[in-house]
């Protein structure tokens, strides 16, 4: 068989095996070695649980309150973030989809930008701009959610535009409003539920960003996870390691969660 | 199932247009309460642009919609009391068969007993009773299509619109659903606007045919009225096969190779003109044209054969199986004498 007629196809079991270790390697072993620093007694080489068990302390509120105030923080940023992309982005990518087609590489070009912008830029432009928003909302923490609405929206958009891709909501859309439905309850009945997969998606990944900020947050001084956990990890990195961890494990679990949710009653039918 | 009445329906100088481009050029049309009409042309004639008028998908321009003596020019899609079916597959694919078709229902808050009772007549109705808790993408093509057919049939709609439904399905169950729409619609009494771009589909199955060209109505008619009696050389080119065959006009009489023919409708001015004779229009005969076989073709029920004259212009003729030829056979033709269509000649 000549080299070309073997171009295209599938890699032996042997050569997938290795690509997956490596890969699996280069994510695993700096975990794995977080976890082991977590179980360290200093620099003797000894194990403990102590600082496991330090978290839950009864002095443990007052000793990480940045860090507990830093987790609320970025929850609530999440949860206003999230809300910014379910009410803003995703009924402007369904309108310009379904009424305004030819919008749609401008809306791609607009939602692509702030992946190649770096943070520290954004937040030069950004500073001024907070200066207005703390004069007339004030400087509470919630505020930050309008960056990182930005930040999210590349994965926020291509999350949402492979849903509305993989149906035809054109046609669907036209034949729930032949039957009776008006356009709220189309999109209701209809369009959300099969774009549902991609909504969690976009929800869940704009989690996952706005729990790994820490650009925008530090230099617009406010607390959040990221801050927090390095202000810690200046006085106890364990502590800061433990939280690293379970914020990881949080994230790993909101995927796992796409998945689950993701799956409509059609597909467990199929399966 | 309860019978419909079906609804009087009226367009009254419809235009519509994208930019510069007129895609309906003031369309009159009339259709009586329980008709069957055809809307047939090639692709971009306009067809599919006037059904979506009709149900309110796209505003036209200009123009007056009637049904039964309301005007629904400005009235939105889900207030026009209609039923589609689509040429893409347009089931809801989060819902199973039997909520698919409910929905039309849900809108209209019909009680859920109700409902799960009309969907499964009507289910029934297009013979698909025992696939109620399937979903979409469980389905073949055809049965979506009845599906959706159902779907838009169970809310009772004055008026049921279907926009090339079978132009994505196989030939033989094109045909048979082709078959069960006539006969579920002729069962129902409702009024029909079929979208096809296939002429025998529109020819089989409507009570008048509109052959559209250009944004306008060339023609409407019962299917026998557009074969036999084309309005224009462009309904009769498109409708049915027609040989082009060059001829002159002298004294409003088309003369073929020799032969004398009637033109029909208004012929044009005396001089050269394109006559388009049917294949059946042509026979084989002991003297006549003398021609040369080309090719034959068996089609089932009958033959069609293509012959070279001497001029070197090629002629279709359609006649029963058992006459067999070969290519190459020296053969003679006449034509029948019927009235043809014809057009002037550059």
């Amino acid at each position: 068989m000549s080299a070309a007629s073997k171009l295209g196809t599938e890699p032996s079991r042997l050569t997938r095996f290795l690509i997956l270790s490596i890969i699996g390697l280069l994510f695993a072993v700096p975990m794995i070695a977080l976890v082991i620093f977590t179980f360290k007694a200093g620099l003797s080489g000894g194990q403990t649980l102590d600082h496991w068990t330090g978290l839950f302390a009864p002095d443990a509120a007052r000793t990480y309150r940045t860090l507990f105030t830093g987790i609320g923080n970025s929850l609530l940023l999440a949860v206003v973030t999230i809300g910014i992309v379910l009410v803003l982005l995703m009924p402007t990518m369904v309108l310009v989809h379904l009424q305004f087609p030819k919008l749609k590489r401008v809306l791609e070009f607009i939602c692509i930008i702030p992946i190649t912008v770096p943070a520290i830029v954004l937040v030069v432009g950004l500073a001024p701009v907070y200066s207005i928003v703390v004069k007339v909302l004030g400087g509470s923490i919630w505020t930050l959610a309008f960056a990182y609405g930005i930040t999210v929206l590349p994965y926020a958009y291509r999350a949402i535009q492979s849903s509305l891709d993989a149906v035809d909501l054109t046609t669907l859309s036209e034949a729930a409003r032949s039957l009776g439905a008006n356009w709220l309850t189309v999109l209701w009945t209809v369009l959300l539920p099969n774009v549902r997969r991609g909504i969690l998606a976009a929800s869940f990944i704009s989690v996952a960003v706005v729990l790994g900020e820490f650009t925008i947050a530090s230099l617009l001084n406010r607390v959040n996870l990221q801050t927090a956990l390095l202000q810690v990890y200046q006085s106890d990195p364990y502590v800061a390691a433990i939280f690293t961890l379970l914020a990881l494990a949080f994230v790993f679990l909101l995927l796992l969660l796409i998945g689950w949710l993701g799956r409509s009653r059609r597909d467990r039918t199929t399966s | 199932m309860t019978t419909s009445s079906g609804a009087t329906v009226e367009l009254r100088g419809v235009t519509k247009s994208y930019g510069s481009h007129q895609a309906l050029a003031g369309i009159d049309l009339d259709i009586t309460p329980g008709e069957f009409v055809a809307l047939l042309g090639p692709s971009g004639c306009g067809k599919t642009t006037a059904l979506r008028a009709l149900s309110g998908l796209e505003l036209v321009d200009e123009g007056s919609i009637v049904i039964d003596g309301v005007d629904v020019a400005r009235v939105p899609t889900n207030k026009r009391d209609i039923g589609m079916v689509f040429q893409a597959y347009s089931l809801f694919p989060h819902l199973t068969v039997l909520e698919n078709i409910e929905y039309g229902l849900r809108m209209r808050r019909v009680a859920k007993a109700d409902r799960r009772t009309r969907a499964a007549e009507s289910l029934d109705l297009v013979g698909l009773s025992h696939l109620g808790e399937r979903f979409a993408h469980q389905l073949s093509g055809g049965q979506q299509q009845r599906v959706a057919l159902a779907r838009a049939l169970v809310t009772r709609p004055r008026v049921l619109l279907l926009d090339e439904p079978l132009s994505a399905l196989d030939a033989k169950v094109r045909v048979q659903l082709r078959d069960q729409i006539r006969l579920i619609q002729t069962e129902l009494g409702i009024t029909t606007v079929f979208v096809t771009h296939d002429q025998e589909e529109a020819l089989a199955v409507a009570d008048r045919v509109a052959v559209m060209r250009d944004g306008r109505i060339e023609q409407i008619g019962t299917p026998e009225e557009l074969y036999t009696s084309p309005a224009t050389p462009f309904v009769a080119n498109f409708v049915g096969l027609s040989n082009k065959v060059e001829a002159q006009l002298v004294d409003g009489t088309v003369l073929v190779h020799g032969e004398k023919l009637a033109p029909l409708g208004t012929p044009p001015e005396s001089g050269p003109v394109t006559a388009f004779i049917r294949p059946e229009d042509i026979v084989f005969a002991a003297t006549g044209l003398a021609a040369t076989v080309v090719a034959s073709s068996f089609l089932g029920s009958l033959r069609r054969t293509s012959v070279r004259l001497a001029d070197d212009s090629v002629l279709s003729v359609q006649h029963e199986v058992g006459f067999a030829v070969e290519p190459g056979d020296t053969v003679h033709v006449r034509f029948l004498g019927s009235a043809v269509a014809v057009e002037p000649r550059d």
